[in-house]
């Protein structure tokens, strides 16, 4: 399988003045196939978001290099490097309040793309957003409205509609589902997932709602400060977690069941996550680690792929002393 | 066990620019002393309107309480803001709310907002006051407690700042608290730890919860009592293993089929409900759920149904439970199946 898009080593530090350094995102590598739905989970703050935008140039990259298709992808885009990309690959955005325009109808939000970066003309943009529109459960007619007139899940489909209207080959979703009512988040998910198999779509999926993630991905990658923790099969991380952040992570996760929460044993985790200013070196879990040892305080694990059980684990990567 | 609240046909209404909202429509529950409630329901469903209106939290106008009671021990608290010299929001019934960063005064220091509580309700002195507020930063697990109350809120963490609401709200260990989805703005992990403080609090003094939230998960792991609301009336009602195991609502169904379960052996795909809620400038004469209902009969478009009761504790407002409903639909919990 060869990836559609392959991230190796991308770092994107912000300097904050004073000498001091916010590491959001380090050393972060990962390779996705085509028509593969990688989620991407971790606690805000640990970077996700950030990593999304940098791989779509939204941000300028510290360091490392994306390649889309065997094309390296510019350190930092230009306005003419945004007009070659933007076709192939766009962007959901989490917050369908801030993300549209109160001052553009919703026609002009989602036909802009096809405007700026497409052969077609008037009529011609009108009837592709009208059948996007249909597409993504929204009717023709709302081309004439503003967003302010619609809910929160219709302006999110307002938004997919707006990035798939110029039928990207790869789509970053940051969180496209966390701000919907749980009904209306299974229609957008269903929706992606249709896309995925109609159109050959390939989707980075970040968001926080673990069972969401297993459900819609391929497989996960679990993010910690900065860092990927562990990458696998969802099913395989989900159900058989490696890494002890994940280990808590998935022990967090509510599920909908009375009896399995009633017999849960309530795995803590201590303290919150720490600030990603001048991170000092070692594992960046140490601190909060219940199977912490000495070496996690001196020596940073790497993302190495996990030995022995090889049937079971294809493609499982573990960033941990445990299982060095 | 007899119950410490109840609630009888509340019905509340906004005069907007749009016409006149009605946002609850008749809702009854009880809470029971030392036990947890669970109002679960999309957003807009009128599930924080209900327990601002027993808090006197409804801006009027404009709102308005049209109809119903609630009475606290038997004493009637809507509409009022004390009962028996005792001020009814803070001391009797504690609140946190859903965003900690925006519900707390960035002007002064945790410490206190908390002793603030009590000075009023309690007639504590500033000193008493501080001293209290500082143990109880130490009961919701805030380390350094002591440091910590003398500092700002932009100081503190999201979840931090949900301890420190929490210490505010049970300050005068009030009988009933309030959590409006308490844990919806946090991380996985800090919201674990936020449900298993409320818990540990809840077994330490006795206080029933009443929990607002949209997340069936954090429902399962803390109610005793669920109430499902729609359209600004409840929908299902009863014990969580009833509503979970024995729904009786097309609409608890159909929020269970569009949540992803954690199960390995099952492929399950997602059913989401079609449609959207009705308007609620207009509701409809039948069943609120009816339009997005996939058991729809003839009968509920122009009949809103009443309440069938399943067992003592559990009932369902759907025409399906009607003895002469010819329809068995699969999944639905029906009486005799039920006894």
């Amino acid at each position: 399988m060869t990836a559609v898009l392959d991230a190796r080593n991308v770092t994107k530090h912000f300097l904050i003045g004073h000498n001091q350094r916010v590491q959001a995102v380090d050393d972060v590598s990962i390779a996705i196939a085509e028509q593969e739905i990688v989620g991407l989970v971790g606690e805000s703050g640990s970077g996700k978001s950030t990593f999304g935008k940098a791989i779509l140039g939204l941000h300028d990259k510290t360091g490392g290099t994306v390649t889309f298709k065997g094309e390296t992808l510019p350190q930092q885009y230009g306005p003419a490097d945004f007009q070659r990309y933007a076709r192939r690959m766009q962007m959901i955005f989490q917050d369908p309040y801030s993300s549209l325009n109160p001052r553009m109808t919703v026609g002009e939000i989602v036909g802009e793309g096809l405007r700026l970066h497409s052969n077609l003309r008037g009529r011609e943009i009108r009837d592709r957003c009208a059948d996007w529109l249909v597409r993504v459960g929204l009717q023709a007619d709302h081309m004439a409205r503003y967003p302010h007139e619609f809910s929160g899940g219709q302006r999110q489909r307002i938004g997919v509609a707006r990035a798939l209207v110029l039928e990207p080959e790869f789509v970053v979703c940051d969180e496209p589902i966390s701000a919907l009512d749980v009904s209306v988040q299974a229609q957008v998910v269903n929706l992606l997932d249709e896309l995925k198999s109609s159109m050959g779509l390939t989707l980075l999926f970040i968001a926080h709602d673990l069972s969401m993630v297993r459900y819609v991905s391929d497989r996960m990658a679990v993010m910690y400060l900065g860092s990927l923790v562990e990458v696998g099969r969802a099913n395989d991380v989900f159900f058989r977690p490696k890494h002890p952040y994940t280990e808590i992570l998935i022990g967090s996760n509510p599920e909908p069941d009375p009896a399995s929460e009633r017999g849960r044993v309530s795995t803590h985790i201590r303290g919150e996550i720490p600030s990603p200013i001048n991170i000092p070196p070692g594992c960046r879990f140490a601190g909060r680690c219940p199977k912490v040892m000495d070496v996690c305080r001196e020596q940073t694990p790497e993302l190495i792929p996990l030995k022995g059980e090889s049937g079971v684990d294809a493609g499982r990567q573990v960033a941990c002393h445990l299982y060095t | 066990m007899s119950a410490l609240l109840t609630v009888e046909d509340l019905r509340v209404e906004f005069d907007t620019y749009g016409g006149v909202v009605q946002a609850v429509r008749g809702v009854s529950f009880n809470v029971e002393a030392g036990r947890t409630l669970a109002i679960v329901g999309e957003s807009g469903c009128g599930k924080s309107v209900t327990v601002q209106s027993m808090m006197g939290l409804i801006p009027m106008p404009p709102g308005r309480i049209t109809s119903g009671s609630a009475k606290l021990d038997g004493a009637e608290i809507l509409g009022r803001t004390r009962i028996d010299g005792t001020s009814i929001r803070g001391a009797q019934i504690g609140m946190i709310f859903q965003d900690p960063m925006t519900s707390l005064n960035p002007t002064m220091t945790i410490g206190a907002q908390i002793a603030e509580t009590l000075q009023v309700h309690r007639g504590h002195s500033r000193q008493q006051a501080l001293a209290r507020a500082v143990e109880l930063l130490a009961m919701t697990r805030i380390p350094e407690a002591e440091k910590r109350a003398a500092q700002y809120p932009f100081e503190f963490s999201g979840g931090m700042l949900q301890r420190s609401m929490i210490a505010m709200a049970i300050a005068c260990e009030p009988a009933i608290l309030i959590a409006d989805e308490p844990s919806t703005a946090l991380d996985v992990t800090i919201q674990a730890q936020i449900l298993d403080l409320l818990r540990d609090l809840q077994r330490e003094n006795g206080m029933s919860i009443i929990l607002i939230t949209h997340d069936l998960g954090v429902v399962a792991r803390m109610a005793d009592q669920v109430a499902v609301m729609y359209a600004g009336q409840i929908v299902e009602n009863g014990a969580v293993d009833e509503v979970f195991y024995e729904s009786a609502h097309p609409y608890t169904l159909g929020l269970n089929d569009a949540m992803p379960t954690n199960n390995p052996d099952a492929e399950q795909v997602l059913t989401p409900i079609d449609g959207s809620p009705p308007d609620l400038f207009d509701p409809p004469k039948g069943c609120a759920y009816g339009a997005r209902c996939p058991h729809t009969m003839r009968i509920c478009g122009p009949n809103n149904p009443g309440a069938f009761d399943l067992s003592p504790s559990h009932y369902a407002r759907c025409w399906l439970h009607h003895p002469d409903a010819e329809r068995r639909v699969d999944g639905i919990t029906y009486r005799e199946a039920a006894s």
